[in-house]
């Protein structure tokens, strides 16, 4: 098993509480499909779409991230799968598909010193 | 509502379940002495419990373990509203007061401590109306009940009521439980009519409870269930307004409510199937006879000393046979009565049981003999467990003074 990053793009954050709702319950569901099937490794969090982005050797603080609402990383979870192609498999069920997002796959970078 | 909420924080978390109650009235306290009650105040009561809820999980995400396979999904903000959201549905509700009234018959508790647990998590009932229930000092329950938590809170887990074994071999002292909580109502010390119809109520409802879960629905729970109905409907001639009881020859019969009583038949023939027939069964058969007698002289006692004759063979006991004397007695006159009630085999057993010496009483006043009569209700009176059945047996006395 290897572990792999979903960074998940593009939550429609201005829905209705009832459309939020009805969404939550889908990532829930997913979430509990991952976790029987054993690829959840850490549930991760949902982000705000808007907080600080601190920049260079200045440490320049700004507000951000300012990308388009598509663009700016709405959450992430960790997940363990055999390999990219099954990480992938894995991500097509996600809920965000569904309303125009989208998830990116990226493998933990295993670093040896 | 503590019991949703022990299923969420783990049964080792009782206490916080509680706290998030006792919170979630302290606001609606607050907040209704402004803006007044709300429209539905239990629902209202439901919101503020999974709001506190929500706080305390976020705020002691790391400080608390909870329930083992849910702490995943409540440590994630991706699924920790709507994990929340799905326990308190209708359903899930249901559910978890089942588990909750599972772990309470905790096979380490005994009977009497687990039905205080039952009444105190599953029916909120606070430790003085536990106490009032059972006629029994505040602070007795209040030793009582923390014991029994704690030994609750040692099994770290709720009871899960899917496994199946688990489920059947838990089953009949759940049965026992309740089948306690209805006598407690019904036959127990409590003097105040409103205290009993409400432990035969929460019972009736507990049970009803135990029937929509497809392991829970056996014959026996049926006929359990019958037999509260049953009961329940006779309870307001059994016990007046003013907490005075009477005897089921002195019952106003109009009293008795008939809608409970075709409920409780209908729950008898449910419960007819199956090979094995429990003393649920009979007893509620035995109470099927009384409620549909019309007018004491018209109950079938050949049907109802038969039936006690099977309860002796399945469970037996003194009181069983005192009964059964009774019911002979009524169908064959006070002297075979009387002789039954001397061939009692451990009668030593009754000796401080009031009822042991008002039936002689009562067996010897219907022969003429109102002196022995009387000798044997003041024995009775002297035995009395508490004022309703002092009161009770005094009456009875005087009617042998004036029959004499």
């Amino acid at each position: 098993m290897n572990d792999f990053t979903f960074l998940y793009r593009g939550r429609d954050t201005s829905a209705s509480p009832e459309q939020m709702q009805q969404t939550m319950q889908k990532w829930r569901s997913w979430f509990k499909e991952l976790g029987e099937k054993g690829h959840l490794k850490d549930i991760g969090h949902p982000l705000e779409n808007a907080g600080k982005v601190v920049k260079g050797k200045q440490k320049a603080v700004t507000d951000g991230p300012f990308a388009e609402a598509k663009d700016v990383v709405g959450g992430f979870t960790l997940i363990q799968a055999r390999d990219l192609e099954q990480a992938v498999e894995i991500s097509k069920g996600c809920p965000i598909l569904e309303l125009g997002g989208s998830v990116e796959v990226r493998p933990i970078q295993v670093l040896n010193m | 509502m503590v019991a949703v909420l022990t299923r969420l924080f783990g049964v080792h978390n009782l206490a916080l379940a509680e706290d998030v109650v006792q919170d979630a009235f302290c606001r609606a306290l607050e907040v209704w002495a402004f803006r007044g009650v709300p429209e539905n105040p239990s629902a209202w009561l439901m919101a503020a419990a999974k709001n506190r809820a929500l706080d305390v999980l976020r705020r002691e995400r790391t400080a608390r373990t909870y329930e083992p396979e849910l702490s995943r999904f409540l440590g994630s903000e991706w699924t920790l509203a709507p994990e929340i959201e799905e326990m308190f549905t209708d359903k899930a509700i249901k559910d978890d007061q089942l588990r909750v009234m599972f772990s309470c018959c905790h096979p380490r508790l005994p009977e009497e401590a687990q039905v205080m647990l039952i009444l105190h998590i599953l029916c909120g009932f606070g430790v003085d109306e536990v106490a009032s229930a059972f006629v029994t000092t505040y602070t007795a329950v209040e030793k009582r009940i923390p014991r029994a938590k704690k030994i609750l809170a040692g099994s770290k887990k709720l009871f899960d009521t899917r496994a199946p074994a688990d489920f059947a071999a838990r089953l009949p002292a759940v049965q026992r439980a309740l089948y306690l909580l209805f006598n407690e109502g019904y036959h127990g010390a409590s003097a105040e009519f409103a205290v009993r119809a409400e432990l035969c109520q929460e019972a009736i409802r507990l049970a009803r409870l135990l029937l929509e879960h497809p392991r829970g629905a056996t014959p026996a729970t049926y006929a359990l269930t019958a037999l509260m109905y049953l009961g329940a409907a006779r309870l307001p001639g059994r016990v007046d307004a003013a907490g005075d009881l009477n005897s089921l020859a002195d019952q106003d019969r109009s009293k008795w409510d008939r809608k409970l009583i075709s409920e409780g038949l209908n729950y008898l023939d449910l419960a007819a199937s199956g090979p094995s027939i429990t003393e649920y069964h009979i007893e509620a058969a035995i109470s099927s006879v009384h409620a549909i007698a019309t007018r004491l002289e018209d109950t079938d006692w050949d049907e109802i000393v038969s039936l006690y004759d099977m309860l002796m063979t399945i469970h037996p006991s003194p009181i069983v046979a005192l009964n059964r004397a009774i019911a002979i007695a009524q169908r064959d006159g006070p002297e075979r009565g009387l002789e039954e009630i001397d061939s009692i085999a451990d009668a030593d057993r009754l000796q401080s049981y009031p009822f042991y010496a008002a039936a002689l009483g009562e067996l010897e006043l219907r022969r003429g003999q109102y002196d022995s009569a009387s000798a044997h209700f003041l024995t009775a009176i002297g035995l009395a467990r508490n004022e309703m059945e002092r009161r009770f047996l005094k009456q009875r006395l005087s009617a042998c003074e004036r029959a004499g």
